[in-house]
């Protein structure tokens, strides 16, 4: 199908963006790999296009006292190949592979993902068990929003309708900061059926500080917080036996399977992270 | 067209174009309504089959998730460019040696793919051949003809 009409401005200012937001129906076009799909299928018709493109200073990715800063229009192939991130934010850098296939990855941007919210993505899931922070632009100037505060709902997030994602901080990988990541796709590079992303700092041989962020399981990336405190303890299968997770039936698979694919990653995890600290 | 089109100024396999879009219109529909260049393949349109992809700027893109709106002042490769320089004769000759496509549909897209690896240098293993081609569909050859192409042309490039 081809998309329903539009009308398309080129944002020459972050400021001008946010103006321009406040027109009817007005949506931003970031990499545009899931919003054109969108747009093509008509499941969404805005009436006008802001391309943001273009906008300088928000894709540079640095590190500073113990923060990774990654710009919104940070694209998936430059954190794939950026040394910062392989260095400083490895979960991030371990998820980036599956995320898309490398043409999608040319063009999709961290913002984009991040801010579209799709419960089955792999970054959401990523910045929660980071216990990352995001932060936007609106008409009253700046704010940090928490991931645990971020992901609201299905595709829906704390950005008020005129306000755009500027900016991903997750903390600087240290000596100890163990990570985890694991996948279940029919396809690499589809959404994942089930997945988990995971962070946890190595405590002699055993994990304190465990979190476990589940995504394509509900509405949003969620954490396992039950089965945290069991693995914490050390016990993997307790821990799988504590997954108080409640997804639900979709195309992919019915809840009863995601639920024991939970369990199957949260063993591959375990592994990763018990390995590491071993 | 409705009466908002844009101006875009790009070259497109090396040539110089100059046109008025209907901002909806996507990069691959422009290519093959406006241009004439039909080797790109409009498959499903949302990004998952990877039969329009299409070099921009040197990187691989989809051309179903790009508008042409967004091309002004880009650089835009098709299979036609990429065929006509013969930079990709060796894979083409490879992928007609060993079957590696029956009814074509996604040849062109997996031509670009392909190539895309390739010039990264080295002898991909198999399993990253199908990585990268991981976004490409197709629904005859069963794909491994394909990987037999790629890994050839990868070991004949590097002197093997």
């Amino acid at each position: 199908m081809k998309p329903a009409p539009f009308a398309y401005k080129k944002a020459r200012s972050l400021d001008e963006a946010v103006a321009l937001l406040g027109e009817k129906d007005a949506r931003l076009l970031a990499g545009g790999q899931s919003l054109i799909a969108t747009l093509n299928m008509r499941l969404s018709s805005p009436s006008l296009l802001i391309d943001i493109n273009g906008l300088h200073g928000l894709n540079s990715i640095s590190e500073r006292s113990g923060t990774v800063e990654i710009g919104a229009l940070t694209r998936h192939a430059q954190a794939e190949r950026s040394d910062i991130i392989a260095k400083q934010a490895p979960l991030i850098a371990r998820a980036m592979p599956h995320i898309g296939h490398p043409a999608i990855r040319n063009r999709g941007t961290l913002g984009g993902s991040i801010a579209f919210a799709d419960p089955a993505a792999e970054l959401p899931a990523c910045l929660l068990a980071l216990e990352g922070q995001l932060e936007a632009s609106g008409p009253k100037g700046k704010r940090t929003i928490e991931a645990q505060d971020f992901f609201k709902g299905l595709f829906e997030t704390a950005l008020a309708p005129q306000e755009v994602l500027t900016a991903i901080r997750v903390p600087a990988a240290g000596k100890s900061s163990r990570i985890g990541f694991a996948e279940l796709v029919r396809r690499h590079g589809d959404y994942a059926i089930v997945g988990l992303a995971a962070t946890a700092h190595a405590d002699g041989k055993g994990l304190s500080d465990v979190r476990l962020a589940y995504f394509g399981v509900g509405n949003t990336p969620v954490r396992a917080k039950r089965a945290e405190v069991a693995l914490a303890g050390g016990d993997v299968d307790a821990a799988v036996d504590a997954l108080d997770l409640d997804p639900h039936d979709d195309v992919q698979a019915t809840a009863k399977v995601k639920k024991h694919l939970a369990g199957v990653l949260l063993r591959r995890v375990a592994k990763q992270l018990l390995e590491a600290a071993a | 067209m409705s009466d908002n089109g844009l101006d875009i100024g790009l070259t497109v396999n090396g040539e110089r174009v100059r046109e008025r879009v209907d901002p909806r219109k996507t990069l691959v529909d422009f290519l093959r309504e406006d241009l004439f260049l039909t080797g790109s393949h409009v498959g499903c349109e949302h990004g998952v089959c990877g039969a329009c992809t299409v070099r921009l700027d040197g990187e691989i893109v989809r051309g179903c998730l790009m508008l042409a709106a967004q091309c002004d002042g880009a650089t835009v490769e098709t299979i036609e460019g990429m065929s006509d320089s013969g930079e990709i004769g060796d894979l083409q000759k490879a992928f007609e040696r060993r079957n590696a496509l029956q009814c074509g549909f996604c040849t062109p897209g997996m031509l670009a793919t392909a190539q895309d690896l390739l010039k990264r240098g080295g002898i991909p293993s198999r399993e990253q051949i199908r990585e990268h081609l991981s976004g490409n569909y197709c629904r005859c050859t069963g794909y491994h003809a394909i990987v037999d192409a790629v890994e050839a042309v990868a070991q004949q490039r590097n002197g093997k």
